[in-house]
């Protein structure tokens, strides 16, 4: 891996996938619209939200603090280095060593507890309500995730994600029973961590209702446009986890020019198939009551546990 | 570190043995100027904080200098005090010093404005405890180390009660002595077990001890036991929510931080260098034992809301994790998997180190907000971070490190724990093996709930509106109080960005201990890297971590205002069609630990007082209690109870019956003399 | 570790095998949850077709085939005909709670782990760790009937028990003799028709399925 093509691949793939982020949402939801028979907004609508509310005027709550104003960087900030550690393009990018899974696990909390605080930090009953509820759905999603990717890790006896898809995507085929649990945990946590239903309607307008959105209530113009962004940056950054994982053939070797557009069209494919996979999903699940989504959440937990023991047991 | 000229002059032992003395010293001197407390608080607390400065200097270089030993004039004729240093004392005493340096300073402004007969004697107690535990950690024989132990345990007794008018706290400060001795009386077996009835009792004469299987495993159960019950793990914790809020804050902090990490010392020295051989099984046991611990803590610490109360459930889940690595450090090198074996004590002693750092910032934050506005109850604390900036910056410094956030130094040791619980394919015992999973399963999830448990803290004392009328607004810490908590806050962010340093350092702990280090690949991904096996498997490194987050949020930052505007203006927050926004509408801390109750409930003794419906004045009260308290410990107390009374027969009250006794015992000797 | 395929696919289909045995322990539905019951008849039949195929056992297809139409097709429809007949939808919450059930889930198949490890080093073919899945699910069932209420779970937990047993014969001994095949067969189509007469008896008289009620029959 040279420096330079290195170095050129990394920003590409991170400018790019912060760019195609709000799309791939703007996918999932013309999807569901079309799976409702509706006509949909069109698949460039995040955009156009985005545009519109960073021509807006903040509207800061009188209470509000330093941290309320500066967590939406934050959080773009650790989507955004999200995106460019997960070999979303290309596997060996400079800054892919900087964190492996376990990191990228934390950096996901990070984000949590930072967002969690800035609900709670204008003092109305919603935030701390959001908040709460989203750490609820955290402590249980994040060992989820985190013991998912540990199969993976013990699969390729390595936790760095490079060579987690090396190892997976360039041999050749083998059925891993551990990876079925895994993907089936897998799933369930994206769902609840990225507020899709069954845990989370992320089109409500109820305020008790809410998880995520309760939370971001306050947010306004350009808080709330990084926001949504870093939103549909999680998604897309989730969903490239579970690509790199679950999919990884035809992701490229840093500098490899020659695999670039082939890495770029199964990347497309990838992620229109995984967009209308989880409209379909949502369509067709209803939203659960709130305390039923630690047993749903538990569920994944403990599935990824027994994909670790299988892992024990039939593939020594 | 090579200083030939003084290298041949001075040794590290002999540095410790005089900063322990200096410390013994300025408590001695406090007491003599106690009609002047200013002196007390100005110039002896922050010369007891330069010590604690050389101390830890002391301790880095003995990590990498070579054992050293000496004996000290004190103690009896026959039985004099061995003293010795070596890397993992050195790593001890740098923690210590480090540690107690920012305590120290925060000291010295907290305790301003307290009385001066009572400074006195708390200035003598605290620098007694803080020498105590510095010879605890370089003791070498048996006889100094139970007397230091025991200093240590009165010397903090007294600290724990100095607002001795609290029953609360003279209650507090009972359990604290009582599974102090519990503890103490079980080290002493242990000692008596490795001397084996030689008589010899200095360190190296039971290093050489050669002990049978069984008698190795009663000395290790012993041992774990006794430092167990000083370093709070299940079931003997109890006393630690009840002591450590009932000390003043740099006590708690320094008890939390430090204290506990003597018993983890004793752990460690015991296990790899005084039994000397371990047994995986012995490993397994402090694995499941830590896991629980971890749990345990974490969801007890969601329930509370008395803050410090909420900071020592926490310091029993952490003592959890530190004993989840060391317990998968004793497995490995049970089974003869060394270098995953090293891998596993690095990340405990690791967290030893980040604990003690976070922990005491997070007592320190405590302490202040209760000498800024009296109050200790979540309950009624809110947006204080309008008024305490400087406390809340450190705060959530000290919050994020606990729960683990990358770039802070939680992370870390975390990370390292979970790199070692990966090793665990190597194990032979499928047992062990599927054990290993589910305990890393365990370690993840009590992390979380940590992070939730903070989000609570936080949010509830600095966020939001406030939910308390304060007649005067509540003043900033004072000055030495920020220097000690900046102090610590600059150590977690040091040892979260350079990780590679601490662990080159522990490195040579580990090569001191059991003879073998992690490798040169280990060190060979330079300083920004951290990558302990091979950078193939793992790497991290939290330097790129911190500068990519905050090189994007200065470019957006820039960017929007560039191709859109900054403007902005001020407003109610959105009170969704209700009249009147109060603070009472916000969570409680009680409520926002709801969903944990619910879903946890079969922990927890939960008792709950409802009104009844046609209450005047209806009145809620719910409390959670411990169920070890009822389960394990009042049946104890009971029978131990009825036992003396039993046995108190024997106190009859008449003379002539005492007399008997006398007479009896005589006869009896006169009988066996024969 | 590169199995050939066919073991790779055995493996596999242990690993469903596993999760569907989960799944039908935390489902309340019950109509979903005879659907995982004729999922994980499909499953067990693709199963022997494979260990068929691969050892070239004749007898084997015909013991899918008997699976197929009796565990996918017979039985299901049955039990759903039974359940439209005495209204029962769903079930009441279990004896103790779903997380709960996980958690002792885990342990027995920990346990079924462990106990088959030292077995499984003398069967005979390739994939002889399926005999601990196969325990686990054996065991997954059992723990199914002990913790449901209504008596509707609790023959779908002794069908599903029966189901590990094919599995495990299946996969570590390459099916058992034909005779014995179709008298179990036989035996779990009988004990089925069975049931569905008790049911009846035990809903007129109690005027409910729920098993407690049983508990009145009592001495005392």
């Amino acid at each position: 891996m040279n420096v330079t093509g290195g170095s050129v691949f990394q920003v590409l793939q991170s400018v790019l996938v912060v760019l195609i982020a709000p799309l791939m949402l703007g996918w999932v939801n013309q999807c569901r619209a079309w799976l409702q028979n509706k006509s949909g907004a069109g698949i460039w609508q995040p955009y156009k939200v985005l545009n519109k509310l960073f021509h807006k005027d903040v509207v800061l709550a009188h209470g509000a603090s330093p941290l309320f104003r500066a967590t939406p960087y934050i959080l773009f900030g650790c989507m955004w280095l999200a995106v460019g550690i997960v070999p979303v393009l290309a596997t060996s990018l400079p800054f892919a060593p900087a964190a492996d899974v376990i990191a990228l696990v934390g950096l996901f909390a990070l984000a949590r507890v930072f967002v969690s605080l800035a609900g709670m930090d204008v003092g109305t009953s919603f935030g701390t309500l959001g908040a709460r509820r989203e750490m609820m759905i955290g402590f249980l999603a994040e060992p989820a995730m985190l013991m998912t990717l540990f199969t993976a890790s013990l699969i390729s006896q390595s936790t760095s994600l490079v060579t987690i898809v090396e190892t997976l995507g360039q041999r050749e085929l083998v059925i891993y029973p551990s990876m079925a649990f895994a993907a089936v945990a897998f799933l369930m946590v994206l769902l609840a961590e990225n507020a899709r239903i069954p845990i989370d309607n992320p089109a409500t307008h109820l305020e008790l209702t809410m998880i995520h959105e309760a939370m971001i209530l306050e947010y306004s113009a350009r808080h709330l446009a990084l926001i949504e962004w870093a939103t549909s940056l999680k998604l897309t950054a989730y969903v490239a986890i579970g690509i790199a994982i679950f999919v990884p053939w035809g992701i490229a070797a840093a500098g490899d020019w020659a695999a670039l557009p082939l890495a770029l069209a199964a990347l497309a494919l990838k992620l229109l198939a995984a967009g209308a996979g989880l409209a379909l999903l949502e369509t067709v699940s209803a939203k659960m009551r709130i305390f039923r989504a630690p047993e749903f959440l538990g569920t994944a937990f403990l599935l990824a546990t027994l994909g670790m023991l299988t892992h024990f047991l039939l593939e020594r | 570190m090579d200083l030939p000229l003084i290298q041949a002059a001075i040794q590290p032992v002999d540095a410790a043995v005089t900063l322990a003395a200096a410390w013994i010293a300025l408590g001695v001197i406090g007491l003599a100027f106690m009609r002047a407390p200013q002196v007390v608080t100005g110039i002896v607390f922050p010369a007891g904080a330069l010590v604690s400065l050389a101390l830890a200097v002391t301790g880095l270089w003995a990590i990498s200098a070579s054992p050293s030993s000496a004996i000290l004039p004190a103690g009896l004729p026959d039985l004099p005090f061995h003293v010795r240093v070596d890397a993992l004392s050195g790593f001890f005493l740098l923690l210590l010093g480090g540690v107690s340096f920012g305590i120290s300073l925060f000291s010295a402004g907290y305790f301003r404005g307290t009385a001066a007969a009572t400074l006195g004697l708390l200035n003598l107690q605290y620098h007694v405890f803080l020498a105590s535990m510095a010879f605890v950690l370089i003791a070498n024989d048996a006889y100094l180390f139970m007397i230091t132990w025991e200093s240590m345990a009165l010397s903090s007794y007294f600290l724990v009660t100095t607002e001795h008018h609290d029953e609360g706290n003279r209650k507090a400060g009972f359990i604290y002595l009582l599974v102090a001795h519990i503890g103490a009386i079980a080290i002493l077996l242990c000692f008596g077990v490795l001397d084996g009835g030689r008589g010899d009792y200095t360190f190296d004469a039971l290093r050489g001890a050669d002990l049978t299987g069984f008698w190795a495993t009663v000395a290790f159960l012993l041992a774990f036991f006794g430092f167990g019950a000083k370093a709070g793990m299940l079931p003997l914790h109890v006393w630690l929510p009840e002591a450590h809020p009932a000390a003043p804050s740099p006590v708690s902090a320094l008890m939390s931080g430090v204290m506990l990490k003597t018993a983890i010392y004793g752990m460690v020295r015991f296990f790899y260098d005084l039994i000397g051989v371990i047994r995986w099984e012995w490993g397994l046991t402090v694995l499941l034992v830590g896991a629980a611990t971890s749990l345990f803590g974490v969801l007890f610490a969601l329930m509370q809301h008395d803050l410090k109360r909420l900071l020592a459930y926490h310091s029993v889940e952490n003592i959890g994790i530190i004993l989840i690595g060391i317990g998968l450090s004793m497995v490995f090198i049970g089974s003869g998997h060394l270098v995953p074996g090293v891998l596993g004590l690095i990340a405990g002693l690791y967290h030893t180190l980040n604990h003690a750092v976070f922990k005491g910032l997070l007592f320190l934050g405590a302490g202040a907000i209760l000498k800024s506005t009296g109050l200790r109850n979540l309950n009624e604390m809110g947006g204080l971070i309008r008024y305490l900036p400087h406390t809340a910056l450190y705060f959530l410094i000290g919050a994020l490190a606990i729960s683990a956030l990358p770039p802070l130094n939680g992370f870390v040791s975390e990370w390292l724990t979970f790199q070692a619980s990966l090793q665990a394919p190597l194990l032979q015992s499928s047992v062990v093996r599927s054990l290993v999973p589910i305990v890393a399963a365990v370690l993840a999830l009590s992390g979380a709930l940590t992070g939730m448990c903070f989000v609570k803290v936080y949010g509830i004392a600095f966020l939001g509106q406030r939910r308390h009328e304060f007649e005067t607004a509540p003043r900033e810490a004072s000055r030495w109080e920020r220097a000690g908590m900046l102090w610590l806050a600059l150590a977690c962010f040091a040892l979260g960005l350079l990780p590679v340093f601490a662990i080159g350092e522990l490195n040579k702990v580990a090569i001191a201990i059991t003879g073998i280090g992690l490798g040169e690949e280990a060190m060979a991904s330079g300083w920004l890297w951290l990558a302990p096996t091979t950078g193939a498997q793992a790497s991290y490194s939290p330097v790129v971590f911190l500068l990519v987050i905050a090189a994007v949020f200065g470019l957006t930052f820039l960017v929007v205002r560039y191709f859109y505007h900054g403007r902005l203006r001020r407003s109610d927050p959105w009170d969704c069609g209700f009249p009147e926004q109060t603070a009472r509408m916000q969570d409680s801390a009680d409520a926002f630990g709801q969903p944990i109750r619910q879903i946890f409930e079969p922990v927890y003794r939960i008792r709950r007082e409802i009104p009844r419906a046609d209450d005047r004045e209806p009145v809620f009260r719910q409390s959670v209690e411990d169920r070890h308290w009822y389960a394990m410990y009042l049946p104890i107390a009971r029978f131990s109870e009825f036992l003396s009374s039993r046995i108190g027969k024997v106190q009859q009250g008449r003379i002539s019956i005492y007399l008997l006794y006398s007479f009896l015992t005589l006869i009896a000797l006169l009988v066996f003399a024969q | 570790m590169n199995l050939p395929l066919h073991a790779q696919l055995i493996n596999l289909f242990a690993a469903l095998l596993l999760l569907l045995a989960f799944a039908m322990l935390t489902q309340r539905r019950i109509r979903s949850l005879i659907n995982l019951f004729a999922l994980q008849g499909f499953v067990l039949v693709l199963s022997t077709a494979v260990v068929a195929y691969s050892t070239d056992q004749l007898h084997l297809y015909v013991s899918a085939g008997v699976t197929l139409g009796l565990k996918v097709l017979l039985l299901p429809w049955i039990m759903h005909h039974l359940i439209r007949a005495l209204n029962v939808r769903w079930d009441v919450e279990t004896t103790i709670d779903i997380p709960s059930t996980m958690l002792i889930g885990i342990v027995l198949v920990i346990f079924a782990f462990n106990l088959a490890a030292p077995i499984s080093q003398f069967a005979g073919t390739i994939t002889k760790s399926t005999l601990g899945i196969a325990t686990a699910c054996i065991l997954l069932a059992f723990l199914m009937m002990i913790t449901r209420r209504k008596a509707v779970s609790q023959v779908i937990g002794f069908l599903a028990m029966e189901n590990g047993l094919f599995f495990a014969a299946t996969s570590a001994t390459y099916g058992m003799p034909m005779v014995v095949e179709l008298g179990i067969a036989l035996d779990v189509l009988v004990g089925t028709l069975i049931f569905g007469v008790f049911f009846f008896h035990i809903r007129e008289t109690f005027e409910s399925l729920d098993i407690h009620h049983l508990e009145k029959l009592k001495e005392r």
